[in-house]
């Protein structure tokens, strides 16, 4: 394990910026964090959570997917990607973190989606842990530890220092590339801050929140219950909740003219969305309630029923602070889930 | 107040006199609040709300909830009953199936200024009076209320309600807040910051359409966004510029029929402040036809649908924006 | 499978054949006028013209074809209006093969097959019966069920006809009908799950079913109350895809997705599915 002064905090940022895009979450208006391209003078935001999770990184809200060149009859196909840079980014929270090996069991399965590889070859990730977490936060209910946020690089804010500690093979080389700013200390040397966050995470009013009433092969036991009609009841149909989630990753493919061509690019899309499902022949999701069962559905059974048990959500909170209706997967597991415990 | 309305809507659903209550229930926090539709004396013992952070527009909930075969009770504050008023002039509610009570507002809190402040790991918050207290996992804070008071309801339009069949607590007034000073701030800008300041705003904007679903004044059966067949269906940008345009097409479509309310500013989750957008075009009807506030009286027209032989002639069609 | 999944190839449109008033068959081969791929019976593909849009299409042709790939459109949509427009000549994008396919090549063998089909329904079965037709030893006495509207709404009337209605072809019975009475029709009037029903077929078949929801719900039912079970039961199915690889998540039903898991499925295993299609 390494440290650093959190006064030299900048130096170090600039250190990694020589080499390689640093990004870095940062306050962009009142009340609002994103990741942004570290420049010098930049400050790391002091909140927990960006507005919008870390996917954008692997998986941008619209990315190219393909251009074409139309004359008469004829088509010509172009693949518009550049060469993926290397890039770092600094201070993932622990759910992010996971969300990314929820989104990998996606896009990386077979057939691989490559544009999601590409990034995801090219990307470190240096987690943060959580010393303050936040009243809407409940990774613990899926078994992530803020206290050891995983990625590449882990790292805590104690006392005036940064701590880093590397994980993987790819951290390992980012920490090596910086060893002048760095000073070796004692592996146990968080052990302090680990202990304070679980001791937090305890105190948490949604601490007590477990997924067990759920996973797969229980489609039967929720697709037709009544409770969905008054959950979805206020719920605007909006996409908030699918577009801040870090585990959301379903897309619609669209052509746009560019005037000298055919762009086709893809962006997110929402199961909340009327349109979703909507065909020439009509639509199997009529209304609001259906849809919104999907969602919810996806994440807390079919997701896990194809991936070993594992669930489709990380307990980011980001759905609970923004839907404008507060209504959230906290809610529909509690509902549901009354029942069963 | 909150004792005295579900008093008067367990009255209510016990004469038979309306069969449904709309009103806010609590969530998960103290400040999650949710629209919800009551049927039963103990749905509403268990959870019905009414507080400082019952922020929820309900006319827009109402629209989407209606049912013409049975009388529904739908509680409404100040601004929510100018809503209210415009969706019963564009005949988009059956005002014959409701019942609808005013109720006092005295201005709703906005939590993400309590966050914004840093504060987090809320386990409750209470507002009385002119306090907000709030206790957290990392100690307790006391906030003035009209520091963490939503933006709406510190320039609130008014405390008067334009429609109601029963009116508990006091009528207020139309007010004068102010509303217009960051309208004015715009307008004083040039036009290359003008245009700067909304590219930044809206370069946050994740098109989630949250001000769109949640907006009184956007009822269509089918947006022109969503509709494959319109050739202008779009969910996110080609590029930024098309994102923006957006927005100010919605402003456009709202236009003399917005009636203020705020919810899409609430709603967004990336604190855009949209609001202006559409202040903006309430201002320029002002100027331009005379003062005009929407959602006033029910019939009411809006100039904008109203031809008149002396019409004012904007600026941007004779001079062609220049 | 193209590794690039999401970028397409083009395909160039060699033949356009108006099959019906509102169908219309399409002939496409690579730039090279080779086949653009090989696929089974019952896979579906990509098309696009760029600008207009992409949707997922069952290749009619059967893979038996050396030549060329076929596709049978129906004019309903957007996209399908414009490719209504295309002549002969014209490019557009192919991706694909996607999707499982009906299983040609081992539950089907050796059993005697029954294939119903209504309206533009024959398209993705017309693959497995010009599969089958080839590898004819393969496969026990063949029935197919076909109707249509009207005379002139039937696909590929000239190739039933001509083709599997042929005296030299070896125990393939085709059964048309039709929804009304028309002029210049001897054959059977009626809807498909009553006639289905009026042939009253042996239960030892193999049943392949396309058409709407609504002649799939009767005809299911009408087979039921012939004793079939729901295992011997296969159909394919449509709903709206982005992707075509299980990723984009809009054909999504309970664990399944359409587009990789299916789009053919047996009716036991749609049975399981929530009924969300």
């Amino acid at each position: 394990m390494v440290r650093i002064s959190l006064d030299s905090v900048n130096a170090l940022f600039a250190a990694i910026a020589e080499r390689e895009a640093l990004y870095i979450p940062t306050d962009t208006a009142p009340g609002i964090a994103q990741f942004k391209k570290w420049q010098s003078g930049m400050e790391m935001t002091e909140r927990l959570k960006t507005s919008r999770s870390a996917k954008d990184f692997f998986f941008p809200q619209t990315e190219n997917l393909v251009d074409f060149k139309v004359s008469g009859k004829k088509i010509d196909i172009i693949d518009p990607r550049e060469e993926t840079e290397d890039f770092v980014i600094f201070g993932v929270r622990a759910c992010d973190a996971k969300s990314f090996e929820i989104l990998d069991r996606v896009f990386l399965s077979e057939p691989v989606d490559t544009y999601y590889q590409n990034r995801r070859a090219h990307g470190t990730i240096v987690t943060l842990a959580c010393s303050r977490p936040s009243e809407s936060c409940f990774c613990q209910t899926f078994g992530i530890d803020p206290a050891a946020p995983g990625g590449d690089v882990s790292a805590w804010k104690r006392e005036g220092f940064l701590y880093l500690e590397p994980i993987t093979e790819k951290g390992r080389t980012l920490l090596s590339g910086l060893s002048a700013l760095l000073e070796e200390c004692p592996e146990d040397a968080v052990e302090a801050e680990k202990e304070s966050i679980r001791g937090i995470l305890k105190k948490l009013p949604l601490a007590s929140l477990t997924p067990d009433a759920f996973g797969g092969g229980k489609t039967e036991k929720y697709f037709d219950s009544e409770k969905w009609k008054s959950l979805s009841e206020a719920c605007l149909g909006c996409g908030t909740c699918t577009f801040v989630c870090p585990t959301c990753q379903c897309y619609d493919i669209r052509d746009f003219d560019t005037g000298h061509g055919v762009r086709r690019f893809r962006c997110w899309d929402s199961c909340m969305y009327s349109d979703f499902t909507k065909m020439a022949s009509g639509n199997p999701r009529l209304t609001q309630k259906e849809r919104f069962r999907q969602r919810f559905m996806h994440k807390l059974v079919y997701y896990p029923e194809n991936n070993d048990g594992i669930f489709g959500c990380v307990g980011c909170g980001r759905c609970v602070e923004k839907c404008p209706i507060s209504m959230n997967i906290v809610k529909v597991m509690k509902t549901l889930g009354e029942d069963e415990t | 107040m909150q004792e005295a309305m579900k008093k008067r809507a367990k009255e209510l659903l016990a004469s038979g006199e309306v069969t449904r209550v709309i009103g806010w229930k609590k969530n998960e926090f103290d400040y999650d609040i949710t629209p919800a539709v009551f049927e039963s004396a103990e749905e509403i013992d268990r959870d019905f709300r009414y507080d400082d952070f019952c922020g929820p527009n309900l006319s827009k909930f109402t629209f989407k909830n209606q049912k013409n075969d049975t009388k529904t009770l739908v509680f409404l504050k100040p601004c929510d009953t100018y809503s209210m008023t415009q969706l019963i002039t564009e005949h988009r509610v059956n005002r014959d199936a409701l019942y609808l009570i005013g109720i006092p507002c005295f201005g709703k809190i906005d939590i993400e200024k309590i966050r914004a402040d840093g504060t987090d790991g809320i386990l409750s918050i209470a507002s009385e009076g002119a306090d907000v207290t709030v206790k957290t996992l990392y100690g307790d804070k006391t906030y003035v209320k009209a520091d963490v008071m939503a933006e709406r309801c510190l320039a609130c339009k008014s405390k008067y309600h334009t429609i109601y069949d029963e009116l508990m607590g006091e009528e207020g007034e139309v007010m004068e807040t102010g509303r217009f000073n960051e309208v004015e701030k715009l307008e004083a800008m040039t036009p290359d910051e003008r245009f700067g300041f909304w590219r930044g705003e809206l370069s946050r904007c994740i098109r989630c359409n949250a001000c769109r679903n949640a907006c009184p004044a956007c009822t269509c059966e089918s947006c022109v966004f969503d509709n494959p067949d319109t050739g202008i269906s779009q969910k996110a940008a080609a590029d930024s510029f098309e994102e923006n345009m957006f927005h100010i097409i919605r402003a456009f479509h709202v236009a003399g029929r917005c009636t203020d309310c705020g919810e899409c500013s609430r709603v967004c989750p990336q604190h855009i402040p949209l609001h202006l957008l559409n202040r903006k075009f309430i201002r320029d009807i002002d100027k331009l036809y005379g003062e005009y506030q929407a959602g006033e009286e029910v019939g009411q027209r809006s100039p904008l649908v109203n031809f008149t032989t002396d019409d004012a002639e904007p600026d941007i069609v004779r001079k062609g924006g220049k | 499978m193209n590794a690039e999944t999401l970028i397409p190839k083009v395909g160039v449109v060699t033949e356009v054949r108006i099959d019906t008033p509102d169908i219309k068959n399409f002939r496409v081969v690579g730039t090279d006028g080779k086949k653009l791929f090989v696929h089974k019976p019952g896979q579906c593909a990509m098309i696009s013209l760029p600008g207009i849009g992409e949707g997922m299409f069952s290749i009619t042709s059967s893979p038996t074809n050396t030549e060329y790939m076929e596709f049978e459109i129906k004019k309903c949509g957007c996209l399908t209006s414009w490719l209504h427009k295309i002549e002969a000549g014209q490019e557009i994008t192919v991706r694909g093969p996607y999707g499982n396919g009906f299983p040609v090549d081992d539950a089907f063998v050796g059993r005697d097959l029954l294939i119903i089909a209504g309206g533009v329904g024959l398209a993705p079965v017309r693959s497995v019966i010009n599969y089958c037709r080839h590898f004819r030893d393969r496969y026990g006495k063949i029935d197919i069920v076909y109707g249509s509207r009207t005379k002139e709404d039937l696909a590929f009337y000239e190739e039933i006809l001509h083709e599997w209605m042929s005296p030299e072809e070896k125990d393939v019975h085709v059964h048309l009908t039709i929804d009304r009475e028309e002029e210049g029709w001897n054959g059977h009037v009626g809807f498909v799950p009553n006639y289905v029903k009026e042939l009253a077929f042996d239960t030892d078949k193999t049943v392949i079913m396309c058409g709407p929801p609504i002649m799939i719900k009767f005809t299911l039912a009408g087979l039921k109350e012939l004793g079939f079970d729901e295992k011997q039961i296969y159909t394919t199915m449509e709903l709206r895809m982005k992707c075509g690889v299980g990723k984009c998540g809009r054909c999504n039903i309970g664990s399944k997705y359409v587009c990789k898991d299916g789009p053919v499925f047996r009716m036991d295993e749609l049975s399981e599915l929530p009924d969300e299609y």
